[in-house]
């Protein structure tokens, strides 16, 4: 299906219009079949050029991106759950890193609080050193200057003592990133976030390629269903919980950046690249994230948010929206995950629509 | 050849006996100047003009960042030229975040420390004439006038979602080829290869004059550490400016001449762009702050009365912060997707910079330490720096870990730390450098009253703005949004009160600064005392049109502290 694949490029109403009609047309379950139709009837339309989604925008357009009608769309099967409050988003005057849901998070929050420490008594060592300099020395309290100039056992000690401390953050440091490299095991769920100029589309190719599109929600939408504005979200990348994932980012456009200050992650999502990091989420919520890699206009209106689910309710997501579960039934791939996707030939055209950004969709689906 | 220029020299040297102090006519004078110290007056006019247009520009942003969602950015859309819809209004925010990072960077710092105090006061120090190549340096200086102008031009002209390039200072593509379109971006590319031609030429000047024409006696050893700050500075951008030189070329072909230098769909790549701007962007960090780093040392030794402790470790490590800032590059790309093993030793790499900024510090401190300091306003502007650039230091040995950077990169914790060390060390030493010489360079005094007064509104007015920023990136608050969600208003409406107190504080600096020229005093030649050593002081405030036609010598006894007493024991 890969229905975003056929938006890129396109002028925003169209989309919007489209997306919003599609969801309205399929309240429940909307199988594969349903949305291949719907694809067929957007898919001539793509010839737009990206001068046009870039020029040809008003206000009113502007307020489609989160169109109310699109994310009426409910399911008896799933339910979006409701976030808790300071829990994977930011709080009102909070001065310190979200409290941390995944064990790369957990173990970094940790070397974190320890570099505070270092931080807070490197300071307070020059503070002190110089407020005992001014105090003491000042031209009332020691009218003759000293002569000396160098003192090469303080100076010995200075350049050691200092490099001592950073062989002591160098361990724990270089330990974190070689845990955040870990590869995820092989049956791990792949999940492939795209971002969009200026959306993000997820993927799962693992369970029938199905791509999710997610659009930031409006103010008065996100009030109404209790999340917080400007990373509320209408369709949520939803992941199972307690298992690792196999997070991949690339980009259609220009570069996006996947974070989620709440998981510790943060993944840059390159135009014609494919990264990948594993991710694992203790425990089941919403967790909000915004784009951070500037990538134009709505740079600020592209939020984040995961919901991590139990596994049943993951895979009953997952039917939900047509994909197929592992083990359950023939997924229809057999493409390896790990390999580049492959480029439509239109694009690959120098100058044509989209060309310096390959579409990111699996054809073969 | 030899014969020629000594020819020309004696003729020359015949007028300058009949006027000693000639200055050519108004526009001979300001327009196609020769003169080191009138071109550095000419960077300190430029800088501080530039300095209050991206200074304006921040307080645009301060003032919308002060509450949720979007205040002011459909006025500037309209004002600038654009249509107030959506696109456009944010459109603006990126205009703006790049206008003030590019002008801060290429049109305020380095114009004020290398241009300015560099070309005033590097011939001063090392008792030279002038430059090696004063034509150059004339053209130096406009061709960085003319980058300027080039990039305040694309604020007029189409840049994709709305007028002006809204890129960020980084300029990454594909954002910068494919994603933005119009005339705009091409501008402000333009624009970096002028002031870049302009500061390469003023790096060759440096190293030529630093080489060639210091005063008998003076050797590498016993240069003032302003000196050695601006060699090392120069050598810095001799070596990383071409590389943004080609990278921003390699753009401008990219989005002009169908080449694919960062496109994937022709072979290219995005991540080379960043591979290659940052090769030069991070060793610009250190051009922006090494000069700063030799004015605090002069001040501090001025106002302790006692020369700078561990002069040789002092000049030795701005060496080696220049030669490690040239390996850390990637420290900027940790969430692009690096591999295990260079994201491990860019964090390692990265962590050995705080030795030799450590060194300093501390050499800083004990060079007051047993001294009979003055609180005098460059003094106060130089701990101020000292205090500042270590909370910004610490911050940085935070960031260089490139597995906590995870949660912070992109964040305002990054933009806290960056100005922690740039608007708060870069700008606080130049604060501190421009009271220290003003007098020297106006032959008027400030107000001593008022620079203080300054600097305690910059001070808490900085602090306000910045110090709740890291609060706002651990958080999670991204860089370059122009709205935010509803948690992150308490300490952006802090943030922004910060901006007004050090708006206030700028006030209080340009009536210092009419007082100066309408009513200042008139000031000695050697007005800090004697604390104040270097060559600078033998001569008259404002110094002489033609300075040292008859060339100071430096003697045996004179230490790298003292190029001016009498003959007595050496004392270092």
């Amino acid at each position: 299906m890969n229905f975003p694949g056929f938006f890129k490029g396109l002028n925003r109403t169209f989309a919007s219009l489209a997306m919003a009609g599609m969801l309205a047309a399929a309240p429940q379950a909307v199988t594969a079949q349903e949305a291949l139709t719907q694809d067929d009837l957007v898919a001539p339309v793509p010839e737009a050029t990206p001068a046009q989604a870039l020029d040809g925008v008003d206000p009113a357009q502007a307020a489609d991106v989160a169109d109310p009608d699109a994310v009426a769309a409910g399911s008896d099967a799933y339910t979006p759950m409701a976030p808790t409050e300071g829990k994977g988003m930011p709080v009102q005057g909070g001065w310190d890193v979200q409290p941390q849901f995944s064990p790369t998070g957990e173990y970094a929050s940790g070397l974190h609080v320890g570099l505070i420490w270092v931080m807070v008594a490197i300071s307070l060592f020059v503070l002190a050193l110089m407020l005992y300099v001014v105090i003491r020395f000042r031209k009332k309290a020691n009218p003759v200057p000293s002569k000396t100039s160098h003192n090469t056992t303080i100076e010995v000690i200075w350049t050691v003592v200092p490099a001592l401390i950073l062989l002591g953050i160098a361990i724990p440091s270089i330990t974190l990133i070689a845990k955040q490299y870990e590869t995820p095991p092989k049956d791990a769920i792949t999940v492939k976030a795209i971002g969009y100029q200026w959306y993000w589309g997820y993927a799962y190719p693992d369970n029938g390629d199905f791509e999710i599109v997610s659009n930031m929600l409006d103010d008065a939408e996100a009030r109404e269903r209790g999340e917080p504005y400007q990373l509320a979200v209408d369709n949520r990348m939803v992941v199972p919980v307690g298992v690792p994932i196999r997070l991949q980012t690339t980009a259609a456009d220009v570069i996006h950046s996947f974070a989620v200050p709440s998981l510790w992650f943060k993944l840059d999502a390159v135009p014609g690249r494919l990264n990948e990091k594993m991710l694992t989420i203790n425990e089941p919520g919403v967790y909000y994230g915004q784009c951070s890699e500037l990538c134009g206009a709505r740079h600020g209106y592209m939020p984040i948010a995961i919901e991590a689910l139990p596994m049943d309710q993951f895979n009953a997501w997952v039917r939900a929206q047509g994909g197929t579960v592992a083990g359950e039934e023939d997924a229809g791939i057999d493409t390896d995950p790990s390999l580049p996707p492959t480029q439509e030939p239109e694009s690959a055209v120098p100058g044509a629509p989209g060309a310096g950004a390959p579409p990111v969709e699996n054809p073969a689906a | 050849m030899a014969t020629t220029a000594d020819s020309f020299q004696a003729h020359h040297e015949d007028h300058a006996h009949d006027h000693a102090d000639h200055k050519p006519g108004f526009f001979a004078r300001w327009f196609m100047s020769t003169n080191h110290k009138d071109i550095g007056t000419l960077y300190l006019i430029f800088a501080i003009v530039a300095g209050i247009v991206g200074g304006a520009i921040s307080g645009i942003m301060r003032a919308e960042l002060h509450e949720p969602g979007i205040q002011y950015l459909q006025f500037w859309a309209e004002f600038m030229g654009g249509t107030p819809d959506f696109d456009t209004s944010l459109h603006m925010w990126n205009v703006f975040i790049t206008a003030h990072g590019l002008i801060m960077v290429f049109f305020m710092v380095m114009p004020a420390m290398i241009g300015g105090f560099g070309n005033w006061f590097v011939p001063l120090m090392i008792g030279a004439p002038d430059m090696a190549f004063p034509r150059m340096n004339n053209i130096s200086f406009w061709l960085t006038v003319a980058g300027f102008v080039s990039l305040l031009f694309s604020l007029f002209v189409p840049g994709g979602t709305g007028p002006g390039a809204g890129v960020g200072w980084t300029v990454y593509a594909p954002l910068s080829t494919s994603g933005s379109q119009g005339p705009a971006v091409d501008f402000a590319i333009f624009s970096l290869h002028l002031a870049g031609a302009g500061s390469i030429l003023g790096a060759t000047n440096f190293i030529t004059t630093i080489f060639n024409m210091r005063a008998p006696g003076m050797t590498l050893h016993k240069m003032p550490l302003f000196v050695w700050s601006v060699l090392v500075t120069a050598f810095l951008l001799l070596l990383a400016l071409p590389v943004l030189a080609a990278a921003i070329t390699m753009l401008i072909t990219d989005r002009n001449f169908g080449t694919t230098f960062f496109d994937p769909a022709g072979g290219g790549d995005p991540v080379l762009y960043q591979h290659l701007f940052w090769f030069f962007g991070h060793p610009e960090v250190y051009i922006m702050i090494l000069p700063g780093f030799g004015m605090i040392s002069q001040i501090v030794a001025t106002f302790s009365r006692k020369p700078v402790f561990g002069y040789l470790g002092m000049a030795y490590a701005m060496v080696a912060i220049g030669v490690v800032g040239f390996v850390v590059w990637a420290h900027h790309m940790y969430t692009v997707g690096l591999d295990v093993n260079t994201k491990m030793y860019f964090t390692a790499a990265t962590m050995v910079i705080a030795v030799p900024t450590g060194v300093k510090i501390f050499s800083w401190i004990a060079t007051m330490w047993g001294g009979s300091i003055e609180f005098k306003s460059p003094m106060v502007w130089a701990l101020g720096f000292i205090f500042l650039f270590t909370v910004g230091g610490v911050t940085g040995v935070y960031l260089a870990n490139g597995g906590v950077d995870d949660v912070v990169h992109d964040t305002y914790f990054v933009v806290a730390h960056f100005h922690y060390v740039l608007s708060m060390g870069a700008v606080f030493s130049m604060f501190a450098g421009f009271y220290y010489w003003f007098p020297k360079m106006s032959g008027r005094w400030h107000s001593e009253l008022l620079a203080h007064l300054h600097f305690w509104g910059f001070f808490i007015g900085v602090n306000v703005i910045f110090f709740p920023q890291h609060f706002l990136g651990w958080q999670g608050m991204p860089r370059r949004y122009p709205d935010y969600a509803e948690a992150y208003a308490y300490w952006n409406e802090i943030s922004s009160y910060g901006y007004y107190i050090m708006a206030a504080s700028m006030v209080i600096f340009f009536v210092n600064l009419a007082y100066a020229f309408t009513a200042g005093r008139r000031a000695e030649d050697n007005y800090w005392g004697e604390g104040a050593t270097t060559l600078e002081w033998t001569l008259s405030s404002p110094p002489p049109f033609h300075q040292f036609s008859e060339l100071p010598v430096i003697e045996e006894h004179h230490s790298h502290h003292d190029h001016i007493s009498d003959p007595r024991p050496a004392t270092a």
